[in-house]
């Protein structure tokens, strides 16, 4: 190794110590058992893990990536904050996040914990539950970029290729929400820059489905 | 009607093209439907009815055989005005009958006489043929418009319970000139007043085409675009000859509702059908307060687009850019060429890159040569077998985008058009509803009614897309876009951009 590549590492260790230094400012630890969906419906809570790194985008390489076995129980865990996943030699650990906004800032979140933010897999869970059965409803995502969802362990989404995250850009058929919790869980593919999601349902006429709270306190392993 | 007399019963040739079976007919009624079966009535007695609006036989006369009858549905009457020249034109007078039904099977089929509600004497400047009924929305009040070449287009109000004069003794009020086969309809604020120049009954030598003026008040006065009154000759085309139909006349609104209008009118020479006088029903759009005259699908190979979401309908399979995949280059430095993910099927040579990594030419500079469109055969190899689901995407004219719309044949149609079948292009694969009112692309068309798709113009020029029927279900829903990359059936929205699409040429 030369003196070259010597500094080049060190610039980048400094870099990523400044790095993790910045706050996600638009992510929060939740303070509190249950939050309802926003105005729009978006579900602001979530259990990310942190990124795991792929490559590729188009429909065989995000189904590829997001089908390999990472860790155990990896479609059914419901995670608890904190819990971490062993990934070769490295750890990975769960968090628990509420956002301010309508997406999730993956970029945000990576980059607070000095974690890459592109060619990455990030996977996210979050619990939905009704006071009722919930009949012909759809979940409605964004992503930056690519990313596949499961509700309740069937996959209902994937959308593909170096995209932005649009409101409603992937939409699911209907399904039907269970009378208590519905697992709700997603795998996004990020490139390269920004990287985010958002996602809410829809009831029948297409309106933002509400009545409904989220949690992340899950059963445990 | 400018020779009356010519005026026979036509041969009812049975020719392909246009709208299917016996449509041979001359100054047809607007299109009325009744009992779920379309009537209408041309010069002669000529009859033609429909099951569905797209094959048309022979009806049954009426009891009055006159010129260029017009009907309207008012309650539980049909009301039918029928003219007749009483001696030497321009001597004529117009009649109404009326009836329960329109269908000779019905208990309620039984015609009324209603007795003379305009004439000419023969002196006047009007003639008294070619009447037009009109029941305005705004307030019920039932008006009758009449006249041909010989004098004005005149005005008189009809009693909207009886069909009858309302008030005999008063003065028709002239509202066109030189003109013909008048007929009025009412649009977001304004009436409108058609009616037919040219010549007629000369087969392909009529100048026949609708023209029209419009009027804040029903009684004018009727103003072209151009600020011309009608009364002095004024009328801004909606239809003339174009194709292989010569000569538009006898213009008729067919409203479908939920912002669907469609209209009847007769070709003067279908030269498909050996020059004959034919019924025809095309799309009626609206353009800055103006009717446009819409054009039934034709046969072809489409990008479907949503209107709501800018994206294309496509086969959810993994698209292969055209000339193959390659990555992205530095500017001006040139790409690395194909990239990892090049997928089987890519054209030879077609992802060769952008000047070979480096040293050739920049990323902008293409590949050099013509770049063909994608062949179907070898891009859809890697395709699955079986049923495939249907998303939306951005349109790259990749060949999973690219949609074959076909009529197919004895499938029956709705009012213009034959039920199509909508395949992607090159294969045999067709788009078909599901019992769970989602989208489906099936291997192979097998002519099912979810297989079926109607394709309705809407006012603005897009496209309203329904399957003939959903299996296990008897509602009526249409092709509509949820969110950007996903379609499903559901139910139509008129104020919606949701359920509207173009069909653009690949």
């Amino acid at each position: 190794m030369n003196s070259l590549h010597k500094h080049c590492i060190a610039l980048a260790v400094l870099a990523i110590a400044a790095a993790a230094q910045v706050p996600p400012v638009t992510l929060t630890t939740p303070a509190s058992p249950q939050k309802v969906p926003g105005a729009d419906g978006f579900i602001q809570r979530w259990l990310l893990l942190e990124p795991i790194g792929v490559t590729g985008l188009t429909d065989s390489a995000v189904q590829a990536a997001v089908k390999k076995e990472y860790f155990p129980d990896q479609f059914t865990v419901i995670p608890n904050d904190g819990d971490k996943v062993a990934l070769g030699d490295s750890q990975l650990a769960w968090h628990a996040v509420d956002t301010k906004l309508y997406n999730v800032n993956l970029y945000h979140f990576a980059h607070a914990l000095g974690k890459p933010t592109s060619d990455v897999l990030f996977w996210a869970v979050t619990i939905v539950n009704c006071p009722q059965e919930m009949h012909d409803v759809r979940l409605a995502i964004g992503s930056n970029a690519a990313s596949v969802w499961w509700v309740n362990g069937k996959e209902v989404i994937g959308i593909y290729g170096d995209r932005q995250t649009v409101i409603d850009d992937g939409v699911s058929r209907r399904i039907t929400l269970n009378k208590g919790p519905n697992i709700v869980r997603a795998a996004i593919v990020n490139g390269g820059g920004a990287t985010d999601f958002c996602a809410r349902f829809l009831d029948a006429e297409d309106k933002p489905l509400k009545g409904f709270t989220v949690s992340v306190v899950g059963t445990g392993k | 009607m400018k020779y009356a007399f010519v005026a026979t019963v036509l041969a009812l040739a049975s020719l392909a093209l246009a709208l299917e079976g016996q449509i041979g007919i001359h100054d047809p009624s607007t299109v009325v439907l009744c009992n779920g079966k379309y009537y209408t009535y041309g010069t002669g007695g000529a009859s033609l009815v429909s099951d569905d609006g797209w094959t048309w036989k022979r009806g049954t006369t009426l009891p009055h055989r006159g010129l260029a009858p017009d009907v309207i549905h008012i309650g539980d009457r049909y009301y039918a005005y029928v003219a007749a020249n009483i001696g030497a034109q321009p001597k004529a007078a117009i009649n109404m009958i009326w009836s329960k039904s329109l269908d000779p099977d019905s208990p309620d089929y039984k015609w009324e006489e209603g007795g003379v509600v305009a004439s000419s004497d023969g002196v006047e400047d009007c003639n008294a043929i070619d009447p037009g009924v009109f029941l305005d929305p705004t307030d019920g009040r039932l008006w009758l418009v009449y006249g041909s070449y010989f004098g004005y287009i005149r005005l008189v109000e009809l009693h909207p319970k009886t069909g009858k004069r309302l008030n005999p003794n008063d003065k028709p009020r002239d509202l066109a000139i030189n003109c013909e086969a008048s007929d009025m309809i009412y649009h977001d604020g304004w009436y409108y007043l058609l009616a037919t120049h040219g010549s007629c009954c000369r087969g392909a030598d009529s100048g026949y085409n609708i023209r029209m003026g419009r009027a804040k008040k029903v009684t004018g006065p009727f103003l072209d675009h151009d600020g011309v009154d009608m009364i002095q000759g004024g009328g801004k085309l909606l239809i003339g000859s174009g194709g292989r139909v010569v000569g538009a006349g006898h213009f008729g609104l067919l409203d479908l509702g939920e912002g669907v209008q469609k209209f009847s009118l007769h070709w003067e020479a279908d030269l498909d059908r050996g020059g004959a006088s034919v019924l025809d029903i095309r799309p009626l759009l609206w353009r800055d307060a103006w009717p446009v005259a819409g054009e039934n699908l034709k046969e072809g190979a489409f990008e479907i687009e949503s209107v709501r979401t800018g994206t294309a309908l496509e086969l959810a399979v993994e698209g292969m850019p055209v000339g193959g995949r390659r990555g992205r280059g530095g500017r001006g430095g040139g790409g690395p060429g194909r990239g990892p993910g090049a997928a089987p099927g890519a054209a030879p040579g077609a992802g060769a890159g952008l000047g070979g990594g480096g040293g050739g030419r920049g990323m902008f500079e293409g590949q050099g040569g013509v770049i063909p469109p994608q062949d179907i055969a070898e891009v859809s190899k890697s395709w699955p077998t079986g049923n495939i689901d249907v998303r939306m995407a951005t349109y790259l004219c990749q060949a999973q985008q690219k949609w074959a719309i076909t009529a197919v044949p004895n499938a029956g149609g709705y009012p213009g058009s034959p039920y199509f079948k909508i395949t992607i292009a090159g294969t045999d694969r067709a788009l078909a509803a599901t019992a769970d009112a989602e989208l489906v692309v099936l291997p192979a068309f097998t002519g099912g009614p979810e297989q079926l798709w109607r394709m309705d113009q809407l006012a603005d020029g897009t496209w309203r897309i329904m399957p003939k029927s959903i299996p296990n279900s008897k509602e009526a829903l249409v092709l509509s876009a949820v969110g950007s990359s996903f379609a499903t059936l559901s139910k139509f929205d008129p104020k919606s951009d949701k359920q509207r699409w173009l069909f653009k040429t690949p």
